[in-house]
């Protein structure tokens, strides 16, 4: 096993019976020759450092200022996304929907936790979490609500429920306000949250209150 | 199944509560990552599909799966397998001791930390033709059947019995409710527009609509 996995437990409490089970489990199959645990390393390190929704928020900033790659990302955006270097495992049929002034889009995942690895990463909790997959199809404006999202009666919700393995990404809406910006400088307007629907995306405003 | 995972429209769940984006980690403890990687380097070894890895974790009594934290989930769905497939005996899993090494065969396709970055960057495509052409398209009304598989099954409980417009043809893709059984077949998947009034009746938001992924199967017409 390796051994950087536990150095947080603070010293005075014992390990709980779930940290014990799943070092078992590790070393178990360590002992039976199933698992090289540098894969495991190699694992955890790709998703915690290389693969996460900065991909994502460059494939959306390219989309604002190259009309011809977002016609490309809305037909087929599998090929557009791979163009930027962004492929593989759950992300092998990805599918983009617009958000419009009249249009607002919401992705979710009722059945398990489906989500388009290559360009947002690993899920965060509350995507996986039962209260947003019981709710996000049935009161999608309530729960947008509660992500501080309102939305005017006019905006018609769309929600994208991922039972298959075609992998939703939304393209927000570019901010006013930002004619002049370079694909850099909006890529950071771009949060995950604006990916998957829960929110818009930054405005210029919010960026220069909390730089 | 009608499990504890077939989550949509279920009410008494509670606030979302979502951590603050900038804040969250990827991770939030040590097991979990040991969790997460133990799982997609025992995935590779190729005993068992995707499939059969989410219906694995639907198995679990729905009082468990709703109690669990999302990575206890994953790591009761790996426990089964592992014992399910022979990989591991129950009196192993319970000792924490091998008593025998795995076969020569299985122990030359482990996982290696250096083969990672490649095979998470081709991932394993969905596709898989079928002979037979598609019995619908864009446009066509159709109705989810309403259908009660005890085995796993991608067609939740919310759109059964409900119609909605064929919006497009995604071609004919691994068919999940007998890959779950290990019988791997193509057959066509569409994605159907159902508003939300049809799902939800008097209790629908206003002015919206539910996108779901569903496979022929799944589908009559309306």
């Amino acid at each position: 096993m390796s051994e950087h996995h536990h150095h947080h437990h603070d010293h005075t409490e014992p390990p709980s019976d779930l940290v014990l089970r799943v070092k078992a489990l590790e070393s178990l199959l360590v002992e039976k020759g199933l698992v090289d645990p540098t894969a495991i390393d190699q694992l955890i390190d790709t998703y915690e450092t290389k693969i996460g929704p900065r991909n994502g928020a460059r494939v959306i900033a390219r989309a604002w200022v190259d009309p011809d790659f977002k016609s490309w990302l809305l037909r087929d955006a599998t090929a557009a996304i791979a163009s930027l270097g962004y492929t593989g495992r759950q992300g092998e049929h990805m599918k983009v929907v617009e958000n419009t002034p009249q249009v607002h889009n919401l992705v979710v995942c009722t059945l398990c936790s489906c989500y388009p690895w290559p360009v947002l990463g690993l899920p965060p909790v509350w995507y996986k979490s039962a209260p947003y997959r019981a709710r996000a199809v049935a009161d999608p404006r309530g729960v947008l609500k509660e992500f501080g999202t309102e939305l005017a009666d006019a905006v018609e919700i769309r929600v994208w429920d991922s039972t298959s393995e075609v992998r939703y990404l939304v393209l927000p809406e570019r901010p006013a306000g930002t004619e002049d910006w370079s694909e850099e400088q909006l890529a950071q307007l771009v949060t995950r949250n604006s990916m998957i629907g829960v929110e818009r995306a930054k405005s210029p405003q919010e960026v220069a209150k909390a730089s | 199944m009608n499990g504890a995972h077939d989550l949509g429209g279920m009410h008494g769940l509670g606030r979302i509560n979502a951590e603050p984006e900038s804040k969250e980690p990827v991770f939030h403890a040590d097991w979990e990552k040991r969790v997460f990687g133990l799982v997609r380097a025992v995935g590779a070894l190729g005993r068992w599909n995707s499939d059969m890895t989410r219906h694995a974790r639907e198995r679990q009594h729905p009082a468990d799966y709703l109690r669990h934290t999302y990575y206890e989930n994953w790591l009761a769905g790996l426990e089964k397998l592992l014992v399910e497939s022979g990989l591991v005996t129950a009196e192993e899993l319970a000792s924490g001791k091998a008593s025998q090494l795995a076969d020569e065969a299985l122990r030359k396709r482990v996982l290696q930390g250096k083969e990672v970055a490649a095979i998470e960057a081709r991932g394993s495509s969905a596709a898989m033709p079928t002979d037979t052409p598609p019995r619908f398209r864009p446009g066509d009304r159709v109705r989810a059947r309403n259908r009660h598989p005890t085995g796993h099954t991608r067609e939740p409980r919310y759109v059964r019995g409900r119609a909605g417009v064929i919006q497009k043809h995604h071609g004919a893709h691994v068919f999940p409710d007998l890959s779950a059984q290990g019988v791997r077949v193509g057959r066509h998947l569409y994605c159907v527009r159902f508003e939300a009034s049809e799902l939800w009746g008097e209790n629908a938001n206003g002015n919206s609509a539910v996108y779901v992924d569903l496979w022929e199967e799944y589908l009559e017409p309306a």
